[in-house]
């Protein structure tokens, strides 16, 4: 019997201006024990679809037509007192970041006891049991001291573990993972996607997946369902979706996933209906004051840096205890050159490349850029001015008070190299370069997305003319198609600019399409320095052998 | 946590000697306190020595050493006014002056916290929006506005509740108190809501902020997705997390509640130690001045740091290592 069955549902939110349908006539069934994966980029209307289904759909948006039927009786015009019934009951979620979905203040143990007995009017004793037993279930090691402890006393797999746990709590016949895996590296992504597997088949629990990754689909679900601005354009068992996709989108989207087995020159872009907005590079590169490269020469030379940071305080400093979260990491970076350093949050990657830019202190070792050294020199300036970086986050890394122009401007005004009328040309050369006209200069953060803003980043960074850029994870908070011309500019910008890369991921696949060399790193060490051909083909240190067994692949689907 | 605590103890009486030395510098702006000591037929010579006696005649760092010399040993001087021990007459003051200050205090925490969670769970009822344009017009009206208008209205026109003093009060040996009789009570309504009104609408406002905060926290929705009834997310998960800057801010309007007594004091002719000063200021009561001083710092001081302590007692992620 289906579990779940939802057709022509249709979500919209009334605005002042108009009516946005953020899903149009959607159909999903779900079976017990079936893994079905909804994928699409953002603004698709995958989440909404979850919300809808557990009656928790923000306001003012509403289902304005179609039904939800669960096990053969309609859910979708229940009032809000039966939803309430039903939810954790029947249908359980699980939310993106279990980092913000566990409330702080409460052990694990007191939201575990409260749902469950609030859910089988168990008493405090039973329930404790019980809680203790889910969260044996979810492999979390020793459960009898881990419940009494807090949120924040959880990494963020074993998080992401009670969440899954707080979601079993009453034998749910369907649960909504909403991007379960996105905020976790690969290695605990694997372990969560696996547990997902086994309780489905153990439980006969039926699993909407929500996610934008396709290798997490390839690796997990049983059956998938395409979505594209709100409406279902394919759905059928994973295996013939992603091997022979039928639509143009599915096609494009697959394509635009960065390939772990070969390097391509550029990314295949999703071209399905949208306008691929053009980057002029040589026009770019034309007043561009390039330095000449010599490839055999090193840019920068990184001899046994070593950062630590303060863990416990103390007033005497004989007791204070310090972390050390960059650990005599040594590499060069020839001119001209992309370096990748790839591994998991906490190993290090973001402190080096802090290091580099003068953001942090160095605490060891020495920093030589293009034959002087930086590490304890008076006057960085003129250093600073010649490397730029581009952050993660496109919403945090622009000052939303400030203006494009202003924004842009920053950098060069700041090292006094241009001003007045001559930055603001460069200004406006440079928005128009990335794509976004110089109109675009006299507004402000918000009215752009994501992809947009990540382009204004680089273009600040640009318009120092550096010769070295650093990017920390500049792709991993977009969707593949904008991630896939992200990437490009940045490939362009490096050859036509003579520019030298530290490209900072944890992303192995977008690695291995971006970088020249590749250093691995875990807690702190770098345990393995390759060219990325011969990393990905042979990887000699045990961990990074790991890390590539662990990385999702398209291609086993898609070939089987 | 001993050497957290340590370190706010150390900061705390630097600031004390910061605040002494500050009010000092300002007490020889006041005016001379020997014009009002001394009658019309004062000569020179009496003047000069009731001056070295006081030991005014002394620069005023000397004068601050020594009033910090007395005050260690509980010595706050003789008010020259009174020509009484000031620590007694603070004694003496001093209840009627916390009392009224505890329940305008718990008042304000109380209704504002209730009338901010309420405002911030029903933001769209007309209930709501009603709530939020009176306490507009309770933080815009001035206090002494405020107590002027319900003496007025309960007092004189209605004659429910008495206009000033504290009524009929209980001496317990070292306290004496207005809790236990019933004028004792009658009289404390008007003064404590007067003092109370703007701190509750503070409050209020800002939990009703930070309550609407916290409810679009994904920890809210996922309670909510478990099946939480809305009593439980509301009330459990939703304003134990608001408590933390509701919980700073409050410290700091406590402090002020005492204060600041000294306008609500006056319209009620509350005999507090707002009125106290009030008195001591025009006398230029110099040892009374400081000596009150001292002791609203030490409030403010003692609050900040209890408030420090209930955030490590709130929030477990201050408990370990952080702090």
């Amino acid at each position: 019997m289906t579990l779940l069955d939802i057709s022509d549902l249709t979500v919209a939110f009334p605005t002042r201006k108009a009516t946005f349908i953020a899903v149009d006539s959607a159909n999903l069934t779900v079976e017990p024990g079936q893994i079905h994966g909804l994928v699409g980029e953002s603004g698709a209307g995958k989440s909404t679809i979850g919300a809808a289904v557990m009656g928790l759909l923000d306001r003012p948006g509403h289902i304005t037509g179609g039904t939800i039927s669960l096990k053969g009786k309609s859910i979708s015009g229940l009032d809000r007192e039966a939803m309430q019934s039903l939810r954790g009951k029947e249908i359980s979620m699980i939310f993106q970041d279990p980092l913000t979905s566990l409330n702080p203040l409460l052990t694990v143990g007191d939201q575990l006891i409260e749902t469950i007995r609030n859910h089988l009017g168990l008493n405090e004793a039973d329930a404790k049991e019980r809680a203790i037993d889910l969260l044996r279930q979810v492999r979390i090691p020793d459960p009898d001291t881990r419940i009494d402890q807090y949120p924040h006393q959880f990494s963020g797999g074993m998080r992401q573990r009670v969440v899954i746990a707080l979601a079993l709590c009453s034998e749910p016949d369907v649960i909504i993972a909403d991007e379960p895996t996105t905020a976790l590296d690969v290695s605990v992504q694997a372990q969560i996607l696996e547990l997902i597997k086994d309780l489905a088949q153990e439980k006969q629990v039926g699993v909407i997946l929500i996610t934008h990754d396709m290798g997490v689909i390839a690796d997990t679900t049983d059956v998938v369902t395409v979505m594209y601005r709100g409406k279902v354009v394919e759905t059928g068992p994973t295996a013939q979706v992603l091997g022979q996709p039928s639509h143009e989108y599915t096609k494009s989207l697959i394509s635009a996933v960065p390939r772990p087995d070969t390097k391509m020159h550029r990314f295949p872009l999703v071209s399905y209906g949208g306008r691929e907005t053009t980057f002029q590079i040589e026009d770019l590169a034309r007043n561009w004051k390039k330095t000449e490269l010599d490839k055999s020469k090193p840019l920068f030379e990184i001899r046994d840096l070593t950062k630590k940071f303060l863990k416990k305080p103390a007033l005497i400093p004989s007791r204070r205890e310090f972390s050390t979260a960059v650990d005599q990491v040594s590499f060069d970076i020839k001119q001209g050159e992309v370096f990748g350093v790839v591994g998991e949050s906490g190993s290090g990657k973001s402190t080096i490349a802090r290091m580099i830019a003068g953001l942090y202190g160095v605490d060891g070792g020495t920093i030589t850029f293009d034959g002087q050294e930086v590490t304890g020199a008076q006057d960085l300036s003129s250093y600073r001015s010649q490397i730029q970086m581009i952050f993660q986050d496109p919403y945090s890394s622009l000052n939303p008070r400030m203006r494009i122009d202003a924004i842009i401007a920053e950098p060069a005004r700041h090292h006094g190299i241009l001003s007045g009328k001559a930055l603001q040309h460069r200004v406006d050369e440079l928005l128009d370069r990335v794509g976004l006209g110089a109109a675009a200069g006299r507004k402000y953060p918000h009215e752009f997305s994501g992809g947009q803003r990540q382009r204004i980043s680089i273009a600040r960074a640009l318009a120092t003319q550096p010769r070295f850029l650093i990017c920390d994870e500049p792709t991993s908070a977009l969707d593949v198609s904008i991630q896939a011309q992200i990437l490009n500019i940045l490939k362009d910008l490096q050859e036509h600019l003579n520019l030298t890369m530290l490209f900072i991921s944890h992303d192995l696949p977008v690695i291995r399409q971006m970088c020249d060399r590749v250093g691995v790193m875990k807690n702190g060490v770098m345990v393995e320095q390759a060219d990325t051909e011969s990393l990905f083909t042979a990887p000699q240190h045990a961990y990074t052998q790991e890390l590539l067994s662990f990385m999702p692949r398209l291609d086993g689907v898609a070939t089987g | 946590m001993l050497n957290y605590i340590l370190k706010r103890v150390a900061q705390s009486g630097i600031v004390l000697l910061v605040v002494g030395l500050v009010a000092f510098s300002m007490f020889r702006f006041v005016g001379d306190p020997i014009d009002n000591m001394l009658g019309q037929e004062r000569t020179v010579a009496d003047i000069e020595r009731l001056r070295s006696d006081l030991g005014l005649d002394l620069p005023f760092p000397v004068q601050y050493y020594k009033f910090l010399e007395g005050a260690v040993q509980g010595n706050f001087g003789v008010s020259y006014r009174q020509g009484r021990a000031v620590s007694e007459i603070i004694a003496e003051r001093a209840p009627a002056t916390l009392e009224l200050a505890a329940v305008s205090g718990f008042l304000a925490i109380s209704m504002g916290i209730i009338l901010g969670v309420f405002t911030a769970i029903r933001r769209d009822g007309w209930a709501s929006h009603l709530i939020m344009t009176v306490s507009l017009i309770g933080v815009s009206l001035p206090t002494f506005l405020i107590g002027i208008l319900l003496i007025y209205v309960f007092s004189v026109d209605l004659g429910w509740l008495p206009s000033f003093g504290r009524g009929d009060v209980v001496d317990l040996g070292f306290w004496s108190t207005g809790f236990l009789t019933q004028s004792g009570l009658l009289a404390l309504i008007l003064p404590s809501i007067t003092l109370g009104l703007y701190q509750m609408t503070l409050i209020m406002r800002l939990v009703r902020s930070e309550m609407l905060e916290v409810l679009r926290q994904d920890y809210i929705r996922f309670a909510r997705a478990r099946g939480l009834s809305e009593r439980v997310v509301n009330f459990r998960h939703a304003l134990k997390n608001t408590l933390v800057p509701v919980i700073t801010v409050t410290g700091l309007q406590l402090g002020s509640i005492i204060a600041f007594a000294i306008i609500t004091e006056s319209v009620f002719q509350w005999p507090g130690l707002g009125l106290l000063f009030i008195n001591a200021i025009q006398f230029v009561d110099i040892p009374v001045m400081a000596a009150y001083l001292m002791l609203i710092s030490v409030m403010f001081v003692l609050i900040n740091l209890i408030v420090d302590l209930l955030y490590v007692f709130v929030d477990p992620r201050l408990r370990e290592g952080g702090i």
